[in-house]
């Protein structure tokens, strides 16, 4: 490898015991890098090796138009949602930065809350309420005699479900960018005769266009790879049909589709790229920015604030309350919790592990990527950050197809779910121990190295502590989203092996919508206080 | 008065306990550039900020060309002030063309007419070749002449400018501010700016009112302020002064550099301190002297030197390139300044410097 010849060794340095301690660093760091670039291309080179080597049958049933339905249905889900989702956000974002919107700092904190509710937790409450036989018709029957509302299965109730869930990442990307805003843009147009809402739309809005781009390919992207809402919503886009075909043993369709839909999600990274390097002029201000005069919003503030409050209400408000309502119904029908047990503990054990690996794996790769740039570390971070983006179910599909084949002994054991988890989430990770170590110069461990230190020494005496904090943010950030994770949990788990995600899974499939309550609310529980901390934190920042 | 662009009566400015503005009343005549001057958090970046409108007065009022903006139960939005602004980072819009930026505050003109409006304002500050680049791809200099341009295309009542020059090289700000003070002059556009670098305010500004801790200390030319500051702060802030302890006498004023023949309006035996500056002392070494050369900084043209009085007190003096003495030389020190000499009690200037009041 190119980069490793690099190491400089001049034959005046050959009596310091440096260049081999830096032999052992190196080696380390990219014998980790080259087993996590292993496992990272393995699905999706797996799948390509399937697909290619799968019979005529399977390339005829592609070229079907129910493929083509399939990617309208799916591409269609994913623009509608993302547009709504900015249609909500970026009022919420502007309504809480800079208007004297009242109790704007409540607002602030309440608006992206629904992020801790994982997508199949909110469809089945949507589901358990609006739905046939649903909580809306029950009270409805008796007094009007209602016996049929209007179908949620299908595009409304995907359509609504995911909004209300993914309209957070855009919320929290828009409401960024404003707070990091100059001020000064819009101070200097209404010195030159625009008004609150000119300004808005001739200085704010294009001054927000990257971050906003960013944010709705984000929310394109929770779209495509979403499993929950659209399996519960009854919804054929891509992850479901690759489930089903996957569940009725029709498994070359499954890759087929699969190798589809990472094609799809792979055009819509490209596309946030081309977006991210356009916005590079756009620049932030460069210091702590001085705090914004807020628009008065005057008589406005009353549909602001109705607009607000139904935002809260649907998305968090309601949610909220249904879980309760069918914890306690569920508690009075005599559901126990001493029964999830088992799954609180499968559930800890799994995120706690894959917690751990994920940080293992990390921490060497964040290392080479800030502190080793090069060609070969460039395509190693972009390789991450493109797994990031695909659907859990096309990793969960190309590991079971992989392990059934060609390692039986590892085949529906909790190493291989663990190895999904890493590919899943080892890019949040690094990125979690790549911000924190971007703050350590180093200087400091150079100055360590002046000290008389090797660099290995100079790395667990300097770095590694003022790094701790990066890792546990990494490490509780795998954490939460594993103990959430659904598609890939419910293929790859050991027989028997029972999460609360595939606990709240199983009950929701029978419509015993009461015995879903306890471990979604646990889940929910677990995820979202460190978001509490995060979020404060951002006010805090603000 | 039609010659006056702005009045600000009595300004006051509360930020939750802190009093960022306090009581400050100041004049603009038309064609006339103000320095806003004083340390940082003086409030003069406030007062800027209360005239723009980007923040509303606690009390007191702001008359634009005559016309009242702010006042009891009156606030004019900034966009109908008619008031231009340069902002300290220029604020240039990042996603316009240096044309479109310019052109951003023309309104209801015809395209034919906004294009020569801006194609004359450009040719103004000298930047027509680069009106179809973004601001990215211009210097600090040339942006700066951007945030110029499009803050005078309007033709506003009155320009502000923020720290204009505080974000460029330092061999850059001289030329630019020249470059500034000539444009502003030619368009005989009113404009306040604010800084804290009292050589800059000296050159730019016609008048100068000088803030220390939201209050305005003295407004006025630079000379009146440089000669006759009304307060110690305006004479230590201006720079380049001593000051020495004297007792009122009968006959002058009596100091350790010897009795100093000027009379002030105080009683015998007030404590006064006087203002001296390096041209104003000379020095005569002398084996008996009681004073002694501490240090001689060579600034080319001439030499500074510290020298300590036998209180332990220093002061500075200015003398020609080719005198050249020792750190450690005895010397006798005297008053050489010709003039008399500012002099203050409590911190406020007695005569003879008529204090100088704005309006």
């Amino acid at each position: 490898m190119q980069v490793v010849k690099k190491t400089p060794f001049e034959p005046g340095r050959r009596d310091f015991r440096l260049p081999f301690d830096l032999n052992g660093m190196t080696l380390v760091l990219w014998g980790t890098a080259a087993l996590v670039a292993v496992a990272l291309l393995l699905p999706v080179v797996y799948l390509t090796v399937r697909a290619l080597g799968a019979g005529s049958e399977a390339w005829q049933g592609l070229f079907r138009f129910r493929t083509l339905e399939t990617l309208a249905r799916t591409v269609w889900l994913a623009v509608v949602v993302t547009g709504a989702s900015a249609a909500i956000a970026v009022p919420l974002a502007w309504l809480t930065t800079r208007t004297d919107l009242p109790l704007r700092r409540l607002w602030a904190v309440l608006t992206p809350l629904p992020l801790v509710i994982p997508s199949y937790v909110g469809a089945y409450l949507f589901v358990s309420a609006f739905g046939p036989r649903g909580l809306l018709q029950q009270i409805l029957e008796p007094v009007f005699g209602v016996t049929r509302l209007p179908e949620i299965y299908g595009f409304p109730g995907a359509l609504l479900a995911l909004t209300l869930l993914s309209y957070p990442y855009l919320l929290l990307t828009v409401r960024a960018a404003l707070s990091k805003m100059d001020p000064a843009f819009e101070e200097a147009s209404r010195s030159l005769g625009q008004d609150a809402w000119g300004t808005f739309w001739r200085v704010t809005m294009p001054l927000l266009r990257p971050a906003l781009g960013a944010g709705c390919l984000l929310t394109a992207l929770y779209v495509l790879r979403d499993f929950g809402v659209v399996a519960i919503m009854r919804y054929n886009t891509f992850t479901r049909v690759i489930y089903v075909s996957y569940t009725t043993f029709d498994r070359s369709q499954a890759a087929l589709l699969a190798l589809v839909l990472v094609a799809i999600t792979l055009f819509f990274l490209a596309l946030e790229a081309r977006v991210m390097s356009q916005a590079r002029h756009f620049q932030a201000a460069a210091g702590p920015v001085r705090p914004t005069t807020l628009v008065a919003l005057g008589p406005w503030k009353w549909p602001a604030l109705a607009f607000c409050g139904t935002v809260v209400f649907t998305s968090l408000v309601l949610p909220a309350g249904l879980l309760f309502y069918w914890l306690v119904r569920g508690l009075g029908a005599g559901e126990t919790i001493p029964r999830l047990e088992l799954a609180v503990w499968n559930s800890v054990l799994a995120s706690g592990l894959g917690a751990i690996a994920i940080v293992l794996a990390a921490l060497p790769m964040a290392i080479l990527v800030v502190r080793r740039p090069g060609r070969i570390t460039r395509l190693l971070e972009r390789l991450t950050y493109s797994t990031f983006a695909l659907p859990g179910i096309v990793i969960a599909l190309a590991l079971v197809f992989f392990g059934a084949n060609h390692v039986p002994q590892l085949y529906q054991t909790l190493p291989m779910l663990l190895l999904a988890y890493g590919i899943l989430f080892l890019p949040q990770a690094v990125g979690a121990v790549r911000a924190s170590l971007l703050q350590i110069h180093p200087n400091l461990e150079e100055a360590a190295r002046s000290l008389g230190r090797s660099p290995l020494q100079a790395f667990f005496g300097v770095t590694f502590p003022l790094l701790r904090p990066g890792l546990a943010a990494g490490a509780s950030l795998a954490f939460l989203t594993i103990m959430k994770e659904l598609p890939a949990t419910l293929i790859l788990a050991p027989i028997g092996f029972k999460t609360l995600a595939t606990g709240v899974w199983a009950a929701v499939s029978e419509a015993f919508f009461a015995q879903a309550a306890a471990p979604a609310l646990l889940i929910i529980l677990m995820s979202s206080l460190p978001m509490t901390f995060f979020i404060l934190n951002e006010q805090r920042i603000d | 008065m039609d010659s006056i662009a702005v009045q600000c009566c009595n300004l006051s400015k509360n930020y939750h306990d802190t009093r960022a503005v306090s009581d400050v009343s100041l004049s603009v005549a038309k064609g006339e550039i103000l320095a806003l001057l004083g340390p940082s958090g003086c409030g003069k970046t406030t007062t800027l900020r209360l005239i723009a409108g980007f923040e509303k007065p606690d009390s007191g009022q702001i008359e634009v060309a005559g016309k009242p903006i702010a006042g009891p139960g009156l606030f004019v939005s900034p966009e109908r002030r008619g008031v231009g602004m340069v902002f300290q980072d220029y604020a240039i819009f990042p996603h316009l063309t240096v044309f479109q930026n310019v052109a951003y505050g023309l309104k209801g003109q015809s395209p034919a007419q906004m294009r020569d409006n801006v194609l004359m304002m450009l040719k103004l500050v000298g930047i027509e070749r680069f009106q179809g680049r973004y601001p990215h791809e211009l210097s600090g200099g040339e942006r700066q002449r951007v945030a110029l341009a499009r803050a005078l295309a309007p033709h506003p009542v009155l320009l502000l400018m923020d720290e204009p020059f505080s974000s460029l090289d330092a061999d850059l700000r001289v030329q630019v501010r020249e470059q500034v003070r000539g444009i502003l002059k030619s368009t005989q556009a009113t404009a306040i700016f604010v800084t804290h670098d009292q050589e800059e305010a000296l050159y730019m500004g016609d008048r100068l009112a000088i803030f220390r801790k939201g209050r305005l200390e003295q407004a006025g030319r630079p000379e009146e302020v440089f000669h006759a500051p009304a307060t110690r702060f305006v004479a230590e802030f201006m720079g380049g002064t001593d000051f020495l302890t004297g007792q009122v006498t009968d006959d002058g004023i009596l100091t350790e550099l010897g009795l100093l023949p000027q009379k002030v309006g105080l009683p015998t035996g007030a404590d006064v301190e006087i203002a001296l500056r390096a041209d104003d002392v000379g020095f005569e070494p002398q084996a008996q002297g009681k004073a002694m050369v501490l240090e001689r900084m060579f600034r080319g043209a001439y030499n500074v030197y510290r020298l300590r009085l036998p209180s332990g007190r220093l002061v500075h003096t200015l003398q020609p390139h080719v005198r050249l003495f020792k750190p450690g030389t005895r010397a006798r020190v005297y008053v050489s300044a010709g003039h008399d000499l500012a002099v203050f009690h409590d911190g406020r200037a007695v005569s003879p410097p008529q204090p100088s009041h704005i309006r």
